[in-house]
């Protein structure tokens, strides 16, 4: 994944907030995810992604925004089901809005939704995941990009082939 | 006028229904292409929003079930995905408007208008 690439998912999680809150979020500058780092927060989204980058894309943020958030949408239903389900659009919207800078290869799957205060998401072991720290309203949430080429995949794949033929484990 | 609104969230789904806040529009709603399917055969609407990227069937290919059944359908695809290319394909299968997420009810309202100016 390139600095660019990072910088549209910088600019999209702007726009997003911007555009359907009406309130600019403050997005800071993204950084590598170490195993210490607690970045889950209350609900979670994860976009499979495929295609020109393989990886997945995750949105995380706690009740309390998630709530103003789809209050700030006109939603009177406040249940962990509506939160859920928001959360996964959000990380939908800024995945396929990326697209506009990316391509059509950039393909996405539909979002898998967590939620409860000790879910689990698991991040691949190949690749750093970028967290981009979001202040909204007050509140902390993160879009969290683990992406990698296709053609960096298709070299790891190659090297490791060539080293299993030479018995290199 | 009867419109079916096709999206995988609810949250979604909802707030189109507000937006429009229409009272000559019957409306039904679908959380993915297949049940849309369903709900089109048994409800015959003549407006549809239609979202792309959804489970069990994508709002391409629901695009496509939809005209085959009634050419005559106006179909309004409502998605995240910003790429031309896909705005492109969705016309070309016979959707009349494109309208990218996030969006206002202001700007929903319009594509709807828009839909019977041909």
């Amino acid at each position: 994944m390139s600095e660019d690439d990072l910088k549209v998912f910088v600019k999209g999680t702007e726009r997003f907030f911007a555009q359907v809150t009406a309130t600019a979020a403050e997005v800071s500058t993204p950084f590598v995810r170490e195993q210490k780092d607690r970045v889950v927060s209350d609900f979670s989204a994860v976009i499979g992604v495929s295609g020109t980058q393989r990886g997945c894309v995750y949105f995380t943020a706690p009740r309390e925004m998630v709530a103003e958030l789809v209050k700030r949408l006109g939603e009177t239903e406040q249940t962990d089901e509506i939160y859920a389900d928001y959360v996964g659009e959000i990380a939908n919207t800024i995945s396929g809005n990326a697209r506009e800078f990316l391509g059509s290869g950039f393909m996405i799957s539909v979002p898998v939704v967590f939620s409860g205060p000790s879910h689990d998401v698991r991040f691949p072991r190949d690749m750093p995941a970028f967290v981009i720290p979001i202040m909204w309203s007050g509140h902390n949430s993160s879009l969290i990009l683990c992406l990698k080429d296709d053609v960096e995949i298709e070299k790891q794949a190659s090297l490791a082939e060539a080293l299993s033929t030479l018995g290199v484990n | 006028m009867k419109l079916l609104i096709v999206d995988d969230s609810n949250v979604i789904r909802r707030a189109i229904q507000r937006a429009i806040g229409e009272p000559d529009y019957e409306i039904r709603t679908a959380g993915n292409g297949a049940e849309a399917i369903n709900v089109f055969d048994e409800f015959g609407p003549e407006v549809v929003t239609m979202d792309i990227t959804m489970p069990e069937m994508d709002g391409l290919m629901c695009v496509d079930m939809i005209l085959q059944r009634n050419p005559g359908t106006r179909i309004l695809i409502i998605s995240a995905l910003a790429d031309a290319s896909t705005a492109v394909e969705a016309v070309k299968r016979g959707a009349q408007g494109f309208l990218l997420k996030p969006f206002t009810a202001e700007t929903l309202n319009t594509e709807l208008v828009e839909l019977f100016r041909d």
